[in-house]
């Protein structure tokens, strides 16, 4: 028997008939939804790479069970900017440097922009390397991830007030 | 060529060479579509895993290969029984970059997570799996992964050839008269790469084509390595690299997975991905190996340094040759008027060592430098001004001149801007609040080697430029900066050049490791697009109709798509000439090589500061404040080299604090091969970090004045941290990683 | 990982009494499968259980069992009334792992005993009987109270340190009906031969945890922790502790240690000869004193013991001192800063 699971990927609703009950929803996106933007660091939860967010709030994709996901909204890196408008998180990695061979770099980003959202750092650098910290960066590059999410969480705030305004 | 990797959409900040521009892979890397290797997907594709050994040394002697098979969706199991031979033995060095692997040629084990099967499945669960369901049976033999236990080596090099052992001068007279004999020992751990992207192939055959995505700093000879074992034409071969997700040393090396995955897609007919996993990383694609060091500085009394001893204990495999050269950190940074260095090992039953971010002078800087503050200590002189007393103005090591040495400058401006004067001389003397804070100092090199690389460049007729080389970029940049330097030595501007890397189709770009990448690399996409250029100046000087024709004794510049006339202000655009002379392109050729034998000593060299605060009661440090000044010639792009540098000094944090890879001794397996175990640096770890670059102009290193930045950045750190441990503590750390409860 | 069947769990009825191995955030027991630790053979997947608010409980809270890690660490009441609680879960693991982690799984979390990890060392943990593959090798985690040749792991939940200082109670659902249990008491100590009997029998499940008024001491709770690096690593050693103090003298004292045995270790008799004494650091000094009454190293881990004493001291006085209005930006850290200048 094939189970099927249901799941709404960077805002598109999928019926997904799963051949193996294993799938981890890190190996569903990549090896079978061809979204290889997620990356596969340690399979174990400990590097960060594998981050999307599920229903809005960071999670590591290595140890979430597919099938236990049904009915949840993904977004991954492949759903962040809007056509060729970067996301704010996006832009600002760039300006900064926030990256060196670009592997961690879609799961930082996921990460801060989980960790934007819960709008507990703030503009705090500290709260904002503590939040990050479960994101590692082998190249470290932390001064410009940090920077990057600093002034990223600048420019959100800027633009909802406008929004607000 | 649509499948080489052009970049587009960075951000623009300036021209070319010496501007800070941001990754020119910048998009693809913040939208998820980089192309990793991993993230290959051919149809019909295979997952292969391996199985690996869980003992260090012995034979296996069972693998339940019908309960692998068995397993829904496994396709095939290879162990040495069944699995198709190499054209050469996996043991057999055929050059000096070759490491030896496990490719099942037989069912010996000699470390602890050595290849021993691999299952081929239709899923990466049920090829996961199938490997587990091998459960294999051993007989196994006491492993030796200890410096106790491990076998007696008897060498004369360390790596790559080099001498294990450099005397110079009377040592037992320095000795005998030396006002102080400081003596230093150090221990430093197993460390791994642990590049974030595991290591992957995914190989596809077409015929006796063979076409691979797999990350290597390497990728020429990567190619003909693999041909040469597969036995095939290299030419057949080819390798798409666009991105390594980290390499460090780790990535630069052929290993057994690798060939086997390969082996697999031939035999079966279909494309095949195989991914290590992170704790098969420890063990077949190298490590940087244990050391005990002493370093032993004889002063005289007014403080200079007499005589400079420094000794290295590693270990090394029982297979094969690899040395940590730690000692050689000591051959060029302090005068030394008799040096003493040399390098012993133990063979144990551990992966082969092999080059790792900065090896040999990582280890041995982090020694050496906290020998120089102990030695400071015994003359009784503050750190700084103990190594300026001791400032090497020609190599001791080798008795040339330097190339270039702004390490004064270094000196000077991470001191000021770190605040070094107001430092107490004696330790225990700053707080925190209950903590305890300390600063230390130390002095940071990297030589600058270069390799060969060759590379093409072409002006088409629209005035745009195309340049190739088959570089690698694993982080430090490589898609940006040379395409800096390449449309520089095209005179274009960066937007109107295509830059053309990370495939083995191009012309060979040599290895991206040693931190000469960019000076090899860069200097012959540099000369290629000189040999354009030259053609293109014989155009247009020649020709009667262009503003140029005569100037061909003044001269003539390329800049901005014209050239231009040295002895005036006419200038002629390269669209024009070719279109005069009715040309659709010219291709040029450059190579990059430091030709004949070195006449000067060549380095990077900085200054790095460290805080730290350390918790009096229970020992945990954090380094609070991380100030490097580095003059390493030419800087390309700023933003590019603080990022390098900065990893750089990070991974000193890691070194002096964290890594530390275990092995039970018992059964020689890691207990702590992973990443919640091996503790790298995370982004709480580097609170406030900085890097200044010293301008440095070179005339000796290579034409383009460039040194590199990839390594150096871990050298001086590690020391520069031990010693601020020191200063906040008053206990002189005897190893790293610096564990707390050694400080309570 | 082998092959599994997979339900779902849509009511507690369902949940309890089926077979197999319960499956919520997924953290640790897909961890667990991935390396050959955990190889369930049907997996109940009880993260639907509506088992996932936090409500008002005489006096204190009631914590559902799906609740997640942050939920928990952010609720405006822990925050107010059990902030070591909440300084406890911050200092664990990373914001994703603790967005997907449930109480119920942290509290059924196994130990990073890395002979426990490895399928090819011997473990009476895993495997009752086979012998203990830590004993002798390298221990310098490894338990320092409570152990016996039999085991030598220690818990790795930092929420459970703060949990059982605060007298929490785990409350269980099986075949048989409902029970509770002391969050202190909860997880088993090893016996002789091996690592003690399983805390859940077959069939039960985690519904609640609850955690009593914490009366006087809402403003007087830290949790300190050791580390390897700054942040996202498991403790040396950690320590849970809330004080009510009044004019000076401690009225009602609580202190757990974390890292330091297979439970949370809750120092009932440093707690007692605190009560009545002034919250002075010579009281603390005796009180841990007391607290590692009986340690001994279990291996190469004997500096655990002077490192729990002190870990011990720094918590009281930080406690003592009194919790800030905001958690600061390291949370449980020795260089949180509050008392850092």
């Amino acid at each position: 028997m094939t189970p099927t699971l249901n799941l709404t990927i960077n805002g598109t609703p999928q019926t997904i008939a799963l051949d193996d009950p294993r799938a981890t929803l890190l190996d569903l996106l990549r090896e079978r939804l061809g979204l290889t933007g997620t990356k596969k660091g340690c399979d174990r939860g400990q590097c960060g790479a594998c981050t999307v967010l599920v229903d809005g709030e960071r999670v590591n994709a290595c140890l979430s069970l597919a099938l236990s996901q049904d009915g949840k909204h993904i977004t991954t890196i492949e759903g962040l900017a809007e056509g060729e408008q970067l996301h704010p998180v996006q832009a600002a990695f760039i300006a900064h440097d926030g990256f060196q061979c670009g592997y961690c770099t879609p799961g930082q980003i996921m990460s801060a922009v989980g960790l934007i959202a819960e709008g507990e750092a703030g503009l705090d650098p500290e709260r904002v390397r503590e939040g990050m910290s479960g994101n590692i960066c082998r190249c470290a590059a932390y001064a410009g991830i940090t920077e990057a999410v600093l002034e990223a969480t600048r420019e959100m705030d800027t633009a909802a007030e406008r929004k607000s305004a | 060529m649509a499948e080489v990797m052009n970049m587009e959409g960075h951000v623009r900040l300036g021209s070319n060479a010496g501007q800070a521009l941001t990754r020119r892979d910048g998009i693809l890397k913040v939208t998820g579509a980089a192309p990793y290797a991993a993230d290959a997907r051919p149809e019909g594709l295979l997952y292969a895993v391996a199985a690996t050994a869980g003992i260090a040394r012995g034979r296996v002697t069972h693998l339940d290969v019908a309960a692998a098979t068995a397993h829904p969706g496994v396709v095939k199991v290879y162990t040495p029984a069944n699995v198709p031979a190499l054209a050469i033995s996996p043991d057999e060095k055929i050059h000096p970059f070759v490491w030896k692997m496990e490719a099942l040629q037989s069912d010996a084990v000699r470390y602890a997570g050595q290849p021993i099967a691999m299952v081929l499945a239709e899923t990466l669960e049920a090829a996961t799996e199938g490997a587990r369901l091998l459960a294999p049976r051993y007989e196994a033999e006491p492993p030796r992964v200890t410096f106790e236990t491990g076998e007696p080596y008897e060498t004369d090099t360390t790596a790559f050839g080099r001498p294990a052992t450099h005397r110079a001068g009377d040592l037992d007279a320095a000795r005998g008269t030396a006002a102080h004999h400081v003596v230093t020992e150090v221990s430093t751990p197993a460390q791994y790469h642990n590049a974030m992207e595991p290591h992957a192939v995914t190989a596809r055959w077409d015929g006796d084509r063979l076409e691979l995505d797999t990350p290597t700093q390497a990728l020429a000879l990567t190619k003909t390595t693999i041909a040469a074992f597969l036995g095939i034409d290299a030419a057949g071969v080819t390798i798409r690299s666009p991105f390594l997700g980290g390499g460090f040393g780790s990535k630069a090396i052929v290993y057994g997975a690798q060939l086997l995955a390969i082996l697999a897609a031939r035999d079966l007919g279909r494309p095949v991905k195989m991914v290590l996993t992170r704790a098969q990383m420890y063990g077949p694609v190298g490590h940087r190996a244990p050391t005990r060091q002493t370093v032993t500085v004889n002063l005289d009394p007014e403080g200079a340094i007499t005589a400079l001893e420094h000794d290295t204990l590693t270990v090394t495999s029982t297979f094969d040759h690899f040395l940590e050269g730690a000692s050689g950190a000591s051959h060029s940074v302090y005068v030394a008027p008799v040096l003493h260095t040399t390098h012993r090992a133990v063979r144990g039953d551990i992966g082969t060592p092999g080059p790792m971010r900065a090896p040999g002078e990582a280890s041995g800087s982090a020694a050496l430098e906290l020998a120089i503050d102990a030695a400071a200590e015994a003359a009784g002189m503050d750190p700084l001004a103990f190594r300026l007393k001791n400032y090497a103005e020609t190599d001791p090591a080798t008795g040339m001149a330097f190339s270039s040495k702004a390490l004064r400058e270094c000196y000077a401006q991470a001191a000021e801007r770190f605040g070094w004067d107001a430092r107490p001389l004696a330790p225990r003397q700053m707080r925190q609040g209950r903590l305890l804070k300390g600063w230390g100092m130390g002095t940071a090199q990297f030589p600058c080697p270069m390799f060969q690389a060759a590379a093409h460049a072409t002006l088409r007729a629209d005035g745009s430029g195309v340049v190739e080389t088959s570089a690698a970029d694993m982080g430090q940049g490589a898609w940006t900066a040379l395409a800096q330097i390449a449309a520089d030595g095209l005179g274009i501007d960066i937007d109107r050049l295509d830059f053309r890397s990370g495939h083995s189709d191009l012309p060979d770009a040599g290895i991206a490791g040693g931190s000469g990448h960019t000076a090899t690399a860069g200097t012959a996409l540099f000369n290629a697009g000189a040999d354009v250029i030259r053609q293109l100046a014989d155009l247009a000087t020649q020709d009667p109709a262009s503003p140029l024709f005569g100037a061909g004794n003044a001269g003539v510049t390329a800049r901005a798509g014209r050239l231009w006339r040295n002895d005036d202000e006419r200038s002629d655009s390269y669209e024009d000439i070719l279109a005069r002379a009715g040309l659709d392109l010219i291709r040029g050729e450059g190579k990059g090589v430091r030709e004949g034998e070195p006449t000067r000593a060549m380095f990077s060299h900085g200054a790095v500061f460290a805080e730290v605060l350390v918790d009096p009661d229970l020992g945990q440090v954090r380094v609070s404040r991380l100030v490097g000044a580095f003059a390493a010639g030419r800087i390309i792009n700023p933003k590019l080299a603080r990022s390098q540098l900065l990893g750089g000094m990070t991974w000193g944090i890691g070194f002096a604090l964290q890594e530390e890879a275990l092995h039970d001794a018992r059964t020689g397996r890691f207990v702590n091969n992973d990443l919640a175990g091996y503790h790298v640096p995370v982004n709480a770890d580097a609170p406030m970090i900085e890097a200044l670059t010293v301008h440095e102009d070179d005339p000796f290193v290579n034409t383009l004045g460039i040194k590199g930045v990839g390594e150096i950045g871990v050298t001086g750190t590690v020391g520069a941290i031990g010693n601020a441990v020191w200063h906040a503590t008053g206990i002189r750390p005897a190893g790293f990683p610096i564990h707390p409860e050694s400080l309570i | 990982m082998n092959r599994f069947d997979y339900v779902r769990a849509d009511s507690l009825g369902a949940a309890v009494g089926a077979e197999g191995a319960l499956l919520a955030g997924g953290t640790n027991l897909l961890d667990l499968m991935k390396i050959g630790v955990a190889t369930p053979e049907r997996l109940v997947d009880i993260s639907r259980l509506p088992l996932d608010w936090i409500e008002e409980h005489e006096g204190g809270l009631r914590i559902g069992a799906m609740v997640r890690n942050a939920q928990i660490a952010r609720h405006p009441a822990v925050l107010a009334r059990y902030p070591a609680l909440a300084e406890a879960l911050l200092s664990g693991a990373s914001a994703q792992l603790r967005n997907a982690a449930t109480t119920g799984g942290n509290v059924m979390q196994a130990t990073r005993c890395s002979y426990f990890q490895d399928p090819l060392s011997p473990c009476n943990r895993r495997e009752p009987g086979a012998g203990c593959g830590a004993l002798g090798g390298e221990t310098r985690n490894h338990a320092v109270l409570g152990w016996t040749e039999g085991c030598i792991a220690t818990h790795p939940s930092d929420m459970c340190v703060a949990l059982a200082a605060y007298d929490a109670v785990v409350e269980i659902a099986g075949p048989d009906g409902r029970r509770e249990v002391p969050m202190a008491e909860f997880h088993p100590l090893p016996d002789a031969t091996g690592a003690g009997p399983a805390p859940l029998a077959a069939g039960e499940v985690i519904t609640h945890i609850r955690l009593p008024d914490a009366g006087g001491m809402a403003r007087h709770a830290r949790y300190v922790k050791l580390r390897e690096r700054t942040s996202f690593a498991f403790a040396i050693v950690s320590a849970a502790a809330a004080l009510e103090i009044r004019e000076g003298r401690i009225v009602t004292a609580r202190l757990a240690l974390g890292g330091v045995a297979a439970r949370p270790w809750r120092a009932r008799a440093a707690e007692q000869a605190l009560e009545g004494q002034p919250a002075t650091g010579d009281s603390f000094a005796r009180a841990a004193e007391l607290a590692l009454q009986g340690a001994r190293p279990s291996g190469d881990n004997a500096a655990k013991i002077e490192l729990a004493r002190r870990i011990a001291v720094r918590a009281l006085e930080r406690a003592a001192a009194g919790t800030p209005e905001r958690l600061p930006a390291l949370p449980a850290s020795v260089f949180a800063g509050d008392d850092n200048g």
